[in-house]
């Protein structure tokens, strides 16, 4: 009997195959409508953050160094208010096994599945987590595919992702490539189907307690390397996995930093187009997944979302294209490090806020990504004027998302701006009042709704009244 | 003519949905372009290019679909000379 494999048939199948891809049941932690017991399910997976460590370090990933940038922190002193300038910290989470930090949101996922008997992992991304979920597979012995959105329906591939994709090979895994749009989930579904492997999925608990450990160990090698807590710790937010661990790591080791997310603002262009695809510099770590992750975390593979980043975050920084491109560059020459696209935006986030901050604050970067051919500045710089995008110097605030990139003149103009964080809360209640009117909203639906933006029940029925 | 031994490392490609099949929330200028798939992998038997062929994928898949590309591989680089970069860096920033 042949199954019906239309994109409706099999997005209702959608439940029962990530219950036998993942061997996990996420209705026992269902308490309302739309509340369920986040910290239960975390918890569940079963390991402390001592396993964690011990896991990752299994498989080459964690314990990465942490570097003060001395000079470029002197560069933002010199176009800073007096006693202004915040030290700056990066954690070089390049030196992972796959060269990000999503090794350690592969490597729960890979240990778990090779512990359950899958023969193999499968992960629908086109960022760093398909290398990282090869190379951790490849370490654990397990089958690996990897299901990229790489191309436009002429069949050109953005750079980055191309380079991507060849990483994940290098690993031994197979890539299957797919033309733009929000099938991918459809077509992961029926590869997990067809072959049995686990879900790697990116926003499982599993995937999720992986980034505590960075947060973690930030905290500690700050203590060790000043004597105290840092301030400020800038976070580039796409999916809100990066954001999430590591702050949650960071309260486990007790340090209540401001917790800021950064993205590349990419306003105006459609993330499912096919002519905007090819027309971004920036393939992840950008508002196009920033913000409404953010307002609705529960949009992803699995039912119920383990990176809720709205719980965490306290300050939302926005930079723009062309002042990442800017400060990458910087980096090399003040710093002599080259590094990859998604540390340099929430960089780029730092240098704008270090302006604001007293000299003796500390903040920190929470980390790097390698770089190379397709994902270098140059090489995406380059692209872009393949595509037609006007590239020049000048005020950076002048550039158009999908037609201009304007590179700033002086470090000056690394101005970044910053979200409303308060209309992202109302939006993340406008999306929850779809799922449910809030005159229906249980007690536990209530509470679960305020922790979920970092708000108490005063403020929502505050602000219940203004949506 | 144009046959390709098996055992070759190929890139096949294959159309998973037709523009009228697509997802209803994808925007319109990508509703009128199929859903289009490649995989690379090794050809089971000897075959033409263009034609419809069988590969071994890297995870011991069987695929079928359209032999596209003989000895697929990556070209991608670190891109033309972008002087506006060059100039970064080097004094005159602050």
């Amino acid at each position: 009997m042949t199954r019906d494999n239309s994109y409706q048939a099999v997005m209702a199948r959608k439940n029962e195959i990530m219950k036998s891809s993942m061997g996990l049941d996420y209705e026992t932690y269902r308490q309302g409508e739309l509340a369920f017991d986040y910290e239960r399910m975390m918890n569940d997976c079963g390991f402390t953050l001592e396993d964690i460590i011990r896991i990752q370090s299994e498989t080459k990933v964690g314990n990465t160094p942490m570097f003060e940038l001395h000079n470029l922190t002197a560069a933002v002193r010199k176009i800073s208010a007096p006693g202004k300038g915040a030290r700056i910290f990066v954690k070089d989470e390049a030196a992972n096994a796959s060269g990000s930090f999503k090794a350690r949101r592969a490597s729960i996922s890979a240990y778990v599945a090779a512990q359950k008997g899958y023969k193999g992992v499968i992960a629908a991304t086109s960022g760093n987590y398909g290398a990282a979920v090869a190379s951790q597979a490849a370490q654990r012995g397990l089958k690996c595919i990897i299901v990229q959105e790489v191309f436009d329906s002429k069949g050109i591939g953005q750079p980055e992702i191309v380079e991507k994709g060849r990483k994940c090979e290098a690993f031994g895994a197979e890539v299957i490539k797919l033309s733009v749009g929000p099938e991918l989930f459809y077509y992961l579904l029926l590869t997990l189907e067809e072959t049995g492997f686990f879900n790697a999925s990116l926003y499982t608990p599993f995937g999720i307690k992986g980034v505590e450990s960075l947060g973690y160990e930030l905290a500690n090698q700050i203590r060790s390397m000043t004597g105290k807590d840092p301030d400020a710790v800038m976070i580039t937010h796409a999916g809100g996995g990066n954001l999430t661990g590591t702050a949650r790591g960071m309260l486990a080791a007790g340090c209540n930093a401001q917790v800021i997310a950064c993205s590349v603002d990419l306003s105006g262009l459609h993330m499912a187009s096919d002519r905007d695809f090819n027309r971004k510099s920036f393939t992840t770590g950008h508002t196009g997944f920033g913000v409404p992750f953010a307002t609705w975390p529960d949009r992803t593979d699995v039912p119920r979302n383990a990176a809720r980043s709205m719980r965490y975050m306290d300050d939302y920084i926005l930079v723009n294209q062309g002042e990442v491109f800017y400060v990458t560059e910087l980096l090399a020459k003040l710093e002599g490090i080259e590094r990859g696209p998604a540390g340099n935006t929430s960089l780029t986030g730092a240098v704008s806020l270090a302006r604001e901050m007293d000299a003796d604050k500390i903040i920190v970067v929470q980390e790097t990504e390698y770089t190379g051919a397709g994902k270098h500045h140059n090489s995406q710089l380059s692209f872009a004027q393949k595509m037609g995008i006007e590239v020049r110097r000048g005020n950076p605030e002048e550039g158009v998302n999908g037609k201009s990139i304007v590179i700033p003149e002086r470090l000056a103009q690394v101005k970044g701006h910053r979200q409303d964080m308060e209309k992202l809360r109302l939006s993340y209640l406008k999306n929850a009042a779809k799922q449910l009117d809030p005159a229906k909203w249980s007690d536990i639906d209530r509470a679960f709704v305020a922790a979920d933006v970092k708000k108490d029940l005063k403020w929502l029925d505050q602000a219940l009244k203004q949506i | 003519m144009n046959e390709v031994k098996a055992g070759t490392w190929v890139e096949v490609e294959k159309i998973l949905l037709t523009p009228e099949q697509r997802a209803p929330q994808v925007p319109e200028d990508t509703r009128h372009t199929p859903y289009v798939m490649r995989v690379a992998g090794f050809l089971t038997a000897d075959s033409l290019y263009g034609t419809e062929v069988t590969v071994k994928t890297l995870s011991g898949r069987m695929v079928t679909g359209n032999l596209k590309v003989i000895h697929p591989h990556y070209t991608h680089s670190f891109g033309d000379t972008v002087e506006e970069l060059l100039t970064i860096g080097i004094g005159g920033e602050i």
